[in-house]
């Protein structure tokens, strides 16, 4: 018998009008394991991570996280559970200084909002579980300073160290790397390897590179559909998929 | 060590009550008591609009409801602050929750509208109790007491009570906007599905946040009615839900002290102009888009560094 997979959707469907973006999609993911995502532009990868992220209700199918069906829970529910997001347009809360952008990700874990008297600025159990999520991300430097003035690069790395304060069991990692340059890919890279032992995540991106280095399996969406699905070399040997993606971008 | 800024705000108002004010006392009283009263309703609404982002369009109501508790408790002959104050803040939950839990469905223009719609069913509502005088509003027989101590019937004690409620309101606001509660307020102003993404609830913070507004303003409402010693419908017309907004961002949304400037500034303007003319609005207007435009994040942010 096989484990309990991390992740399960089962028969997923979403329509817009005539626009079919997930068409009869069933999926497992392993625990423990980085499955990738990938596809041409308009396959579907956005909408498939909003519907388990829980922005987007799915016409028709369910979503399963630990063998418990979450298709009907709303977003804050989910992330109760274990079910974190970082987003492809990175969304700091820009009047946060950087750590209290992770400061607020710890206190999310740690339980309770509804405390109204301490200064939350001075809990030292959510300030050092911050500064533990910005060391991983080397970010220790600026934790003063407010979020909305970092560069681009600077708020990638904040988007990840708030996904890895929120201590997630399913990840969902939306391009992490878009726009990043070599060397910060790279670092990048290393953070998500080292993440990978402690959580599972589902990962979607353009950097075919990136995505045979890091990814234990595969799966290439188009249409909606999942065109094929395995270890990252059965992908690359794939006539089909070298036809419809690997082939337009090599 | 830098002084806070409401240091000075509190060491001023309470100057009145050590200093001898001579035949002025009356007036000084009357006048700082309302700007007291206003300061917390002002209080309250800055922080569901400064550190939540709810532009409530209709925090007059809970004027109204407060006045009309007192109003009411005080038709059946009870005056005492023990039962008084209980009553008014439970009046002003049965309000909040569910006329929050609706207008939170709803965002931007459409939340101001459906807390505008709310306030004004409160308006027309008070207007038709006609056991408590209907439009023409209710006078009471006397102030509220604190079992057989009467606090609120010398202008003294009544000043000194309202600047010590302001005093607790403030730190009360100041706490909360710190604490874990405002920091989670604060974030979903700002990006509300992100905060929902790490788990939290949205929804229940703000309407957290609205109920623990509307239960100050109410208590404000209460204060108005003993320092009036009436209660009228005009408490929850949209005018003054108006006025209140007016408090906050003159004062400065960003900041809690700044509600309580908004309040002095609002409550000074109108008497200085009210003594120059009765058409005093006439000049409060262009006042107020001069303050606007040249005093970004209100009084509070005057000779704060820009940036």
């Amino acid at each position: 018998m096989t484990p309990q997979p991390k992740l399960s959707l089962r028969g997923l469907c979403k329509r817009y009008g005539a626009l079919v973006v997930t068409d009869d999609l069933s999926l497992d993911v392993q625990r423990g394991t980085i499955h990738a995502v990938i596809g041409p532009n308009g396959a579907g990868k956005t909408s498939l991570l909003n519907q388990i992220f829980g922005s987007v209700t799915p016409d028709a199918g369910s979503v399963w996280l630990d063998g418990r069906d979450i298709t009907d829970l709303p977003i804050h529910r989910r992330a109760r559970l274990g079910l974190i997001r970082s987003f492809q347009i990175v969304s700091i809360l820009p009047e946060f200084s950087v750590l209290e952008n992770v400061a607020l990700a710890a206190q999310a874990k740690a339980g309770s909002s509804f405390r109204f008297f301490r200064a939350a600025a001075r809990e030292t159990v959510l300030n050092d579980a911050a500064r533990l999520a910005l060391a991983k991300v080397g970010l220790t430097t600026v934790e003063t300073t407010i979020a909305g003035g970092l560069s681009h690069g600077e708020k990638r790395q904040l988007e990840l160290a708030i996904a890895l304060a929120a201590q997630p069991g399913l990840l969902l990692l939306d391009e992490p790397l878009a726009g990043a340059g070599v060397e910060e890919a790279a670092r990048l890279i290393g953070i998500l390897r080292a993440l990978a032992g402690e959580c599972t995540i589902v990962l979607v991106e353009h950097d075919m590179d990136a995505v045979f280095a890091l990814a234990d399996t595969v799966t290439v969406l188009a249409e909606g559909r999942i065109l094929a699905s395995g270890s990252p070399a059965e992908i690359r040997q794939d006539a089909a998929v070298r036809a419809v993606y690997l082939g337009d971008t090599c | 060590m830098r002084l806070p800024p409401s240091v000075p705000i509190f060491l001023l108002l309470a100057m009145p009550l050590v200093l001898p004010l001579g035949a002025h006392a009356g007036y000084v009283f009357d006048l700082g008591a309302r700007i007291a009263i206003l300061g917390i309703a002002a209080l309250s609404l800055n922080f569901l609009l400064g550190a939540g982002g709810l532009v409530s369009f209709g925090h007059a109501a809970y004027l109204a409801i407060g006045a009309y508790g007192v109003a009411i408790l005080d038709a059946n002959a009870i005056h005492n602050a023990a039962v008084v104050v209980p009553v008014v803040l439970a009046a002003s939950l049965v309000f909040s929750l569910p006329t929050g839990a609706v207008a939170l469905r709803t965002r931007g223009v459409n939340f101001i509208m459906i807390t505008l719609a709310f306030s004004q069913m409160v308006y027309f509502a008070a207007g038709s109790l006609a056991d408590y005088g209907g439009d023409d509003g209710y006078t009471l027989t006397a102030r509220t007491t604190w079992f057989h101590a009467k606090p609120l019937a010398t202008p003294y004690g009544f000043y000194a009570t309202c600047v010590a409620l302001l005093l607790g309101c403030y730190l009360l606001c100041r706490a909360m906007v710190a604490s874990r509660f405002g920091r989670a307020l604060r974030a979903i102003r700002q990006d509300r599905q992100r905060v929902q993404g790490l788990g939290i609830n949205p929804f229940s913070i703000q309407l957290t946040a609205i109920a623990i507004g509307g239960m100050m303003a109410a208590l404000a409402g209460a204060l108005l009615a003993n320092a009036a010693e009436f209660a009228s419908p005009a408490y929850a017309a949209w005018q003054r839900s108006g006025d209140l907004l007016i408090m906050v961002i003159l004062g400065g949304a960003g900041s809690v002290h700044g509600a309580i400037l908004g309040a002095a500034a609002v409550v000074l303007a109108e008497e200085a102009l009210g003594s120059v003319t009765e058409h005093w609005r006439i000049l409060y207007g262009p006042l107020l888009v001069l303050a606007v435009i040249f005093f970004r994040g209100g009084l509070a942010g005057i000779g704060r560094p820009k940036g």
